[in-house]
């Protein structure tokens, strides 16, 4: 069961802001399957060729990409998290976001493990997420997903999305 | 919940994803590692050339930043606030950022009532550390140099807390959208928000469990969730985040008192 509650505190504001939520990807945004979240190694590092990785999400409408070549595999910066560092790599097709792949996670004991096995996979989709909410940033939780979310921040910056 | 609206997720989406005016703008990104966690600055304006003066506002940004982190680090045995920690600097011959930000610490407790305090710990072992302040102060004024270069929007995003803005003379550029994540399934973004100058921050356990205090007793606050705060400014936004976190209902009723600009989305 989960829980939203949305206190609006004011009415008469100067801002026009607005929450809206996302209940379902299924959005006017295109492209919005369920997103599985692709980890571990990323086939296509040199600049695209289809990325390699379509295989596994069928379902996403990355079933054009043959005839386009204008697939481009970005890599963010590795960044430091109190963990280790952590890489991401993002596909971009025609502007958008078509696969993100960890390059890097530590995984060196338990605790690393616990963490990542959260935060990772759940990071992964997000970013692709994020593309089909058609959002320039994302705001969340800090530490490992700071680090992890600027560094696909960083793979966007490169793409100049 | 004394505040109004109360809706659940169980009902359809309602949001739109829509490609606003601000797609396919000239847009340019900085990013750079500072004070632990790397900082992306995005610019959009109306051509696809920036002036010289863009580039002299970015970097003055960030330098901002690091000035502020060699001030306030607590991890830098130089710093300002380091020193002063060990009776090695008095405040007042310190740098004066220090005092101004012990002025807006100071009320930030008052205001929120207790629920934000820059005095860490529990018990005997309350030590004064202002980091959870410094950042969205940091932020706000990197943004002043922004703000300096013409015609332009600007978009700051310091480890999941946003700040947004245009200059003097910006054409009409387009709302950030920026994603709020759910706490409890991140692979979801669970809200929107549209900014053209404004901030918005989020504080939670998602990332690295029970790691915020409250400040009335000292224990860790146990629980899932989010709150996200937006409004603005960023340092107030990101103090009411802590502080809505800290505790939903007190909070708001506690900032509805204070500034009705701020709107609040827990999660």
């Amino acid at each position: 069961m989960r829980r939203i509650t949305l206190w609006f505190l004011s009415t008469s504001t100067a801002l026009v802001l607005l929450f809206s939520y996302h209940t379902s990807t299924a959005g006017a945004g295109g492209s919005a399957a369920p997103v599985v979240a692709v980890s571990g190694a990323s086939s296509g590092t040199d600049n695209g060729a289809g990325s390699g990785t379509d295989s596994d999400s069928g379902s996403r409408t990355s079933g054009s990409d043959s005839s386009s070549a204008s697939s481009q595999t970005y890599d963010g910066d590795a960044v430091q998290t109190r963990w280790g560092p952590v890489q991401v790599q993002i596909t971009v097709e025609g502007g958008q976001i078509r696969v993100a792949d960890v390059l890097q996670v530590p995984m060196a004991n338990h605790h690393d493990q616990q963490i990542n096995s959260r935060a990772v996979p759940i990071l992964n989709a997000e970013a692709v997420d994020a593309q089909s909410a058609d959002i320039d940033m994302v705001s969340g939780a800090t530490d490992t997903s700071e680090g992890y979310l600027s560094s696909l921040q960083s793979a966007i910056d490169k793409a100049g999305l | 919940m004394t505040a109004g609206t109360t809706a659940t997720a169980a009902g359809p989406a309602t949001a739109t994803a829509h490609a606003g005016p601000s797609r396919g703008r000239p847009a340019r990104v900085w990013v750079e590692q500072i004070m632990g966690m790397p900082v992306s600055v995005h610019v959009r304006g109306r051509d696809a050339e920036f002036g010289p003066d863009v580039d002299t506002a970015v970097a003055q940004a960030f330098s901002h930043l690091r000035r502020v982190d060699a001030v306030f680090s607590a991890w830098r045995p130089d710093s300002d606030l380091r020193r002063v920690r060990r009776g090695e600097l008095v405040e007042s011959a310190a740098h004066p950022w220090l005092a101004e930000v012990r002025a807006l610490c100071e009320r930030a407790e008052h205001s929120t009532v207790g629920l934000f305090s820059a005095t860490a710990g529990s018990g005997g072992s309350r030590v004064y550390d202002p980091t959870g302040l410094v950042k969205g102060w940091a932020v706000e004024g990197a943004a002043r140099h922004l703000a300096l270069a013409s015609g332009i929007a600007f978009c700051v995003n310091a480890g999941g807390d946003i700040l947004a803005g245009t200059s003097r003379g910006a054409p009409d550029l387009g709302p950030w959208r920026i994603g709020v994540e759910d706490p409890r399934r991140r692979t979801r973004i669970a809200a929107t928000v549209e900014l053209v100058d404004g901030a918005v921050a989020t504080s939670g356990n998602a990332a690295r469990g029970a790691h915020i205090r409250d400040p009335r007793t000292g224990e860790r606050v146990v629980r899932d969730g989010s709150a996200t705060v937006t409004g603005p400014s960023l340092l107030w936004a990101d103090i009411w985040a802590t502080a809505t976190f800290v505790d939903p209902s007190a909070a708001l009723q506690a900032l509805r008192r204070v500034d009705a600009a701020y709107r609040c989305l827990v999660l």
